[in-house]
């Protein structure tokens, strides 16, 4: 399996949830390399999570453009792919039905599906669970069907909607690890949306803040560590307070045209809130 | 990579083998509560017939007893009128059923996923749910020729709403994010509707349609007393006419003994087509 990135390109992107309403964005501009892992991360509410769901073609923008080397996105396609929170697996289909599934929508013979089926099951380690019900899985290993589910596509693109929030801290460390080790062995872009400036750290080349409301893009950060990266290796330490830091300096101004709204660090989460 | 990922497969042969035990013992409590069941009802059947023969005031009336009736069954057989009268009814109740199975499920599906028909149907349908089935008898002979179309309009007009409902109930239950991850792997409205609508409902539509039979059949046999010469109700209603209690009684126990089996085929269905845990 080997798969090969986008370009993206993003330009004057908008957009508003009703035609009277507020924009959550606008004039949003954003490239990344082929290959590259972006990470987004703000509070909520600043759209990163609308901006995952237009680029996945799932919403339209009311204004702007997103190409994908060079061609415009208009809908989704199994060219790029998306993972959410929660898996949303299908609880009647084993383990590899669920992974073949978009295979299946796109009418591929049998055993061509099978073997990609095998193939990606592999990548996440369950090769040993294709007969077994999704039902019978624990939360990490559902997790991991909806990746492999996703990587069966062969995508271009895997976009990540804070993914793992909901798992506890060891099977979401090792998540993220083999993510990022799969998408730089294949080649494929990532953009995740995360509260986690761990996750960012550890799985972004480069890290966009964004804040306010509407939300804008207030910095951008290459996070340009070696891999594999270890949460207590002094550099992975100083790049999370390096983007910490930015996040409170993004916040502020974006707070401060807003009338005081300021964000805070969870310490013991290690994510960022919001308070009023 | 993590241990999760293979923590769980050394234990599920034992699960599996837990499960097999567990599945034999309540098998076999199973059958031996219904056959109990069954030997009650034929005792209490046994002493009220046993009753009625030997009271000289109700003593013409013991054909209704339990032997009697048993031994109207081969004579019903051999001439031919039980098959006779189960094939008819059979087949107005199939056919009643498939159109109101052909018309509920799609109905029902469109009410789950539109909003506004839901909205704009409530009132309607709502309304021509709660009138009786039976009472569109007169105008069901006058729109249809045949009183068999008559009787087959009844049954899908009673049955078609449990249908139409559960079919609706079981879609607003259904994760909104399958048919957005579908959509994002590329599948077409008809994969949508073949491959994720369909089967996340399966069991929801079949338990439509086991409700939709227990109100056909109490439906069908009543539009059979009413102008057919054929069917259950008829034979019924012939039997009595003729004072072969022990040919009604056994037509009675026909209904029964059929609904029953339709009724345990819909429950295996049921079984057969739900994935949700616990159900089976």
């Amino acid at each position: 399996m080997s798969i090969r990135g986008v370009e993206i390109n993003i330009q004057g992107l908008g957009y508003r949830y009703s035609s009277r309403g507020n924009p959550t964005f606008s004039n949003l501009k954003l490239q990344a390399r082929r290959g590259e892992a972006l990470a987004i991360i703000g509070r909520s509410g600043c759209g990163k999570s609308t901006l995952l769901h237009i680029v996945a073609g799932l919403n339209r923008p009311t204004e702007g453009t997103i190409e994908f080397d060079g061609k415009k996105v208009d809908g989704p396609s199994s060219r790029w792919v998306m993972m959410f929170q929660a898996p949303h697996l299908y609880p009647w289909m084993k383990v590899s039905q669920n992974v073949g599934v978009g295979l299946k929508f796109a009418g591929w013979p049998e055993k061509e599906k099978s073997e990609r089926v095998d193939e990606a099951l592999r990548l996440v380690e369950l090769q040993d669970y294709a007969d077994v019900s999704v039902q019978d899985l624990s939360g990490g290993q559902q997790q991991r069907v909806a990746l492999a589910r996703s990587l069966v596509m062969e995508p271009e693109l895997l976009l990540l909607d804070e993914p793992f929030s909901a798992l506890d801290a060891f099977t979401r460390a090792s998540l993220q690890r083999d993510v990022r080790s799969i998408a730089k062995k294949l080649g494929f872009n990532l953009i995740i949306v995360t509260h986690d400036i761990d996750e960012a750290v550890l799985m972004a080349d480069r890290a966009v803040i964004m804040a306010g409301a509407p939300g804008k893009i207030m910095d951008e950060i290459e996070v340009g560590l070696p891999d594999p990266r270890q949460r207590q290796d002094p550099a992975v330490q100083a790049m999370r307070s390096r983007l910490m830091e930015a996040f409170h300096t993004a916040a502020q101004v974006a707070g401060g045209a807003k009338g005081g709204t300021e964000a805070e660090v969870d310490t013991e989460t290690e994510s960022v809130t919001q308070h009023a | 990579m993590s241990n999760e990922a293979t923590s769980g497969a050394a234990s599920a042969a034992g699960v599996t083998g837990n499960a097999g035990t567990r599945f034999a013992l309540a098998a076999s409590r199973g059958a031996v509560n219904f056959t109990l069941g069954l030997v009650v009802l034929a005792i209490l059947w046994s002493i009220g017939g046993s009753m009625i023969a030997a009271n000289p005031k109700t003593a013409n009336f013991a054909g209704f007893g339990l032997m009697p009736t048993l031994q109207a069954f081969p004579e019903l057989w051999n001439l031919g009128k039980l098959q006779a009268a189960a094939y008819a009814s059979g087949y107005r109740l199939g056919s009643g059923l498939i159109i109101a199975v052909l018309i509920g499920v799609p109905v029902g599906i469109i009410m789950g996923r539109v909003e506004w028909f839901r909205k704009l149907t409530h009132s309607p349908f709502q309304l021509l749910r709660m009138i009786s089935p039976l009472s569109w008898m007169p105008i069901a002979v006058f729109v249809f020729k045949a009183w068999d179309d008559s009787i087959v309009f009844l049954i899908a007009f009673a049955s078609v709403w449990p249908v139409i409902y559960q079919t609706a109930a079981g879609l607003s239950k259904v994760d909104p994010a399958w048919f957005k991850v579908a959509r994002n792997l590329g599948a077409t409205p008809l994969q949508m509707l073949t491959q994720i609508i369909l089967p996340a409902i399966s069991f929801d539509i079949v338990t439509g349609i086991r409700l939709a039979l227990g109100v056909a059949w109490v439906v069908l046999v009543p539009a059979e007393l009413l102008g057919v010469t054929s069917g259950l109700g008829y034979a019924i209603k012939d039997a009595r006419e003729t004072l072969s209690y022990d040919h009604l009684t056994a037509m009675v126990l026909t209904i029964g003994i059929i609904g029953y089996a339709l009724d345990t085929v819909c429950a295996q269905l049921i079984k057969k087509f739900s994935w949700h845990r616990g159900d089976a």
